[in-house]
């Protein structure tokens, strides 16, 4: 049996942007997510790809509520988060936790190993001397317990990411978020602590949302799959549906751009290349935002914006002229 | 064509003053690039691969002290003069970086950054400069190149940047085009059309490429050969078809395994972490990490040895149960 965690309903999350031209000053809006809704199950992962400028970190931001959305809901164990005064929202961000990209910027440099594991406990109130905690979550994470007393200058960079894991891990959440955490890894290095991830998932039961760019490793660690285009889902569904069997042609044109680490049949591919790059989200295309790099596009795709469609494998799919 | 050498790097060694003692970031490198071949070099951060190449440009700091051979068409760089050196960049060997925006200049336009590549090596006027930098926008796949080549570089996107990079750096047809992690910063639909023009401008021009990289799905992609290099020394050595289907040496062997793929249930990761390179493990630096390791592994720096089609640094290659293959 299920439970749903988290429901993400019609999330838009606009930047004003001051242009400085010349005398005139200009306010422009930046659509850096556009009526996204997901929901997450308990003890899941969704996995969030797209491109730089998809609105993939900003979503996850949302979520966890460390920046305002513009307008949308986020439903978190049955309780809207826009509702709640500071307070409240203070208390249940006990639950909801954040694992940054890079290890290097998110450790104060001036603390002490164990110091920055109990902040949040401190942050959060919790009484008694933390000790036995820290040294608990540090054997957690595969670190020793007599790293506690050393500062972050004095680890690796997996190491690292492994002190911000055990860091998030300090209240028990529910859900954390996981933005690009293995992104700054080596390739050696990064496999071990994407194992972290899915045995501390199976021995606590936490929720993720998995953002990267990096196609494999979501593909390897996420229950579902929601793929970003310019501020908006253009498709999401279970793993193997999405990769197997993509429905949208950009979604397609990305799994085909993925180097696999193997010469033979990463040469025999049939590769989508796609023109261009993506473009500006101050001014997005009309219509189908992918529009003006796919090579389906007709006129009904600059008029009419399609919406997301339940597709034959199972999951949904936001085009014209599905590929399945 | 094929098989000629056009550069020989022999017993490479380059050492930095630190304020904790020397570091040395390459230790002994010998590699050979032959015409026309696009070489893949592969390693993780730290593993002195491209400190290898800055070293072959002499665009090391002079704090870095630099010894052994290399050899481009006939030509000893190192030690060389400035003023040779100044010659022979960009017109025998170029080498394009990561990051393009700062290797472009902001405030000259692009045209003008190319024509300038093209005066330092070639005496053409100043029409024949400019229709020549119009081509080479074409070339490397930039739409309305006369256009563009009137603006700025804050004017392109990460890779269409990259493309005017390119585009300088093979203005004067250079014997070798060293690519420094060139597509890490871009996004991965970016990466196939520039990589793209890497291919097509290997086989227009024959220019060789050293693609250097930590990404094993970019080096499957485009790569004849691939050395792979592990705390400053080249520890395997071969064919892309036979290093990725029989990799000999366990760091190869390890990298290959770590890697998430389709269908595949659990990650192997390789054990411990990377050398400290102001003070490196004795006799194969890999040892410490190395399922394999015995006695004779803490002795001797290894030294690449033929195993069948592939070049080795592991004494025990011969001894290793075959490894699974990854193709």
């Amino acid at each position: 049996m299920t439970t749903q965690l988290l429901k993400v309903t019609n999330l838009v999350k606009n930047f004003e942007l001051r242009v400085n031209n010349g005398a005139r000053r200009k306010k422009r809006i930046v659509q850096a997510v556009t009526n996204v809704s997901f929901g997450l199950e308990k003890g899941q992962t969704l996995g969030l790809v797209g491109e730089s400028g998809s609105g993939k970190t900003t979503v996850g931001r949302c979520v966890l509520r460390l920046i305002e959305p513009t307008s949308g809901t986020v439903e978190f164990e049955g309780q809207e988060l826009g509702s709640l005064k500071f307070e409240e929202l203070r208390a249940l961000r006990r639950k909801m936790q954040i694992v940054f990209q890079d290890p290097f910027a998110s450790l104060d440099p001036k603390m002490t190993v164990g110091a920055s594991i109990s902040e949040p406990l401190v942050v959060q109130g919790v009484p008694g001397d933390h000790t036995d905690k820290v040294i608990e979550l540090l054997e957690l994470v595969g670190l020793a317990p007599d790293h506690a007393q050393r500062f972050p200058h004095e680890f690796s960079g997996g190491q690292r990411q492994r002190i911000g894991v055990a860091r998030a891990l300090a209240l028990n959440p529910a859900l954390v978020v996981l933005d690009e955490p293995v992104s700054a890894l080596d390739v050696s290095i990064q496999a071990g602590v994407v194992n972290l991830f899915e045995d501390l998932q199976h021995r606590l039961g936490m929720s993720y949302i998995f953002i990267a760019h990096d196609l494999s490793v979501v593909r390897h660690i996420a229950d579902r799959v929601a793929v970003m285009y310019l501020g908006k889902i253009v498709e999401i569904g279970d793993q193997k549906a999405v990769y197997e069997k993509p429905s949208h042609p950009y979604t397609k044109a990305l799994l085909s751009a993925v180097p696999v680490p193997d010469p033979k049949s990463e040469r025999a591919r049939q590769r989508i290349m796609l023109e261009g790059d993506v473009p500006s989200p101050v001014n997005p295309p009309s219509g189908c935002r992918f529009r003006t790099r796919c090579w389906k596009a007709q006129d009904v795709c600059t008029q009419e914006e399609p919406i997301l469609m339940q597709r034959a494998s199972g999951q949904m799919s936001a085009c014209h002229f599905p590929e399945s | 064509m094929m098989g000629e050498k056009v550069m020989q790097i022999r017993d490479l060694h380059v050492t930095f003053d630190t304020p904790s003692g020397p570091l040395e970031a390459v230790r002994g490198v010998d590699l050979e690039v032959e015409a026309g071949e696009l070489l893949g070099v592969v390693g993780e951060s730290g593993s002195g691969k491209s400190v290898t190449f800055l070293a072959t440009m002499g665009l090391l700091p002079t704090r870095a002290h630099v010894t052994g051979s290399v050899v481009l068409e006939g030509e000893q760089l190192i030690g060389a003069s400035a003023k040779k050196m100044r010659d022979v960049r960009g017109r025998l060997l170029s080498m394009i970086f990561q990051d393009p925006l700062s290797a472009l200049n902001p405030v000259h336009r692009i045209g003008d950054q190319i024509s300038e590549m093209l005066h330092s090596h070639q005496s053409l006027t100043r029409r024949e400069s400019e229709k020549r930098a119009i081509e080479l926008l074409d070339i490397v796949g930039i739409p309305q190149p006369a256009d563009r080549a009137r603006q700025y570089p804050h004017e392109f996107s990460g890779g269409m940047r990259q493309r005017v990079v390119i585009a300088i750096a093979i203005a004067n047809n250079p014997k070798v085009l060293i690519a420094d992690e060139p597509t890490t910063a871009l996004d991965v639909t970016v990466q196939a059309q520039i990589l793209e023009v890497i291919e097509r401008v290997q086989e227009r021009f024959g220019t060789a490429v050293v693609l250097i990289t930590h990404d094993l799905g970019v080096i499957a992609r485009v790569a004849d050969r691939v050395n792979v290099m592990y705390a400053g020394r080249n520890v395997e050595h071969g064919t892309i078809h036979s290093l990725f289907d029989h990799p000999s040496h366990p760091y190869t062997r390890g990298l290959l395994a770590s890697l998430p793929r389709a269908g595949k249930q659990r990650l192997k990761p390789i054990t411990g972490f990377p050398p400290n390179m102001l003070q490196p493990p004795s006799g194969c630096a890999f040892h410490p990490r190395c399922e394999f390791a015995a006695d004779v592994c803490r002795g001797a720096m290894p030294e690449l040895r033929q195993i069948d089609d592939l070049q080795s640094a592991c004494v025990r290659a011969k001894e290793l149960p075959r490894a699974e293959s990854f193709v």
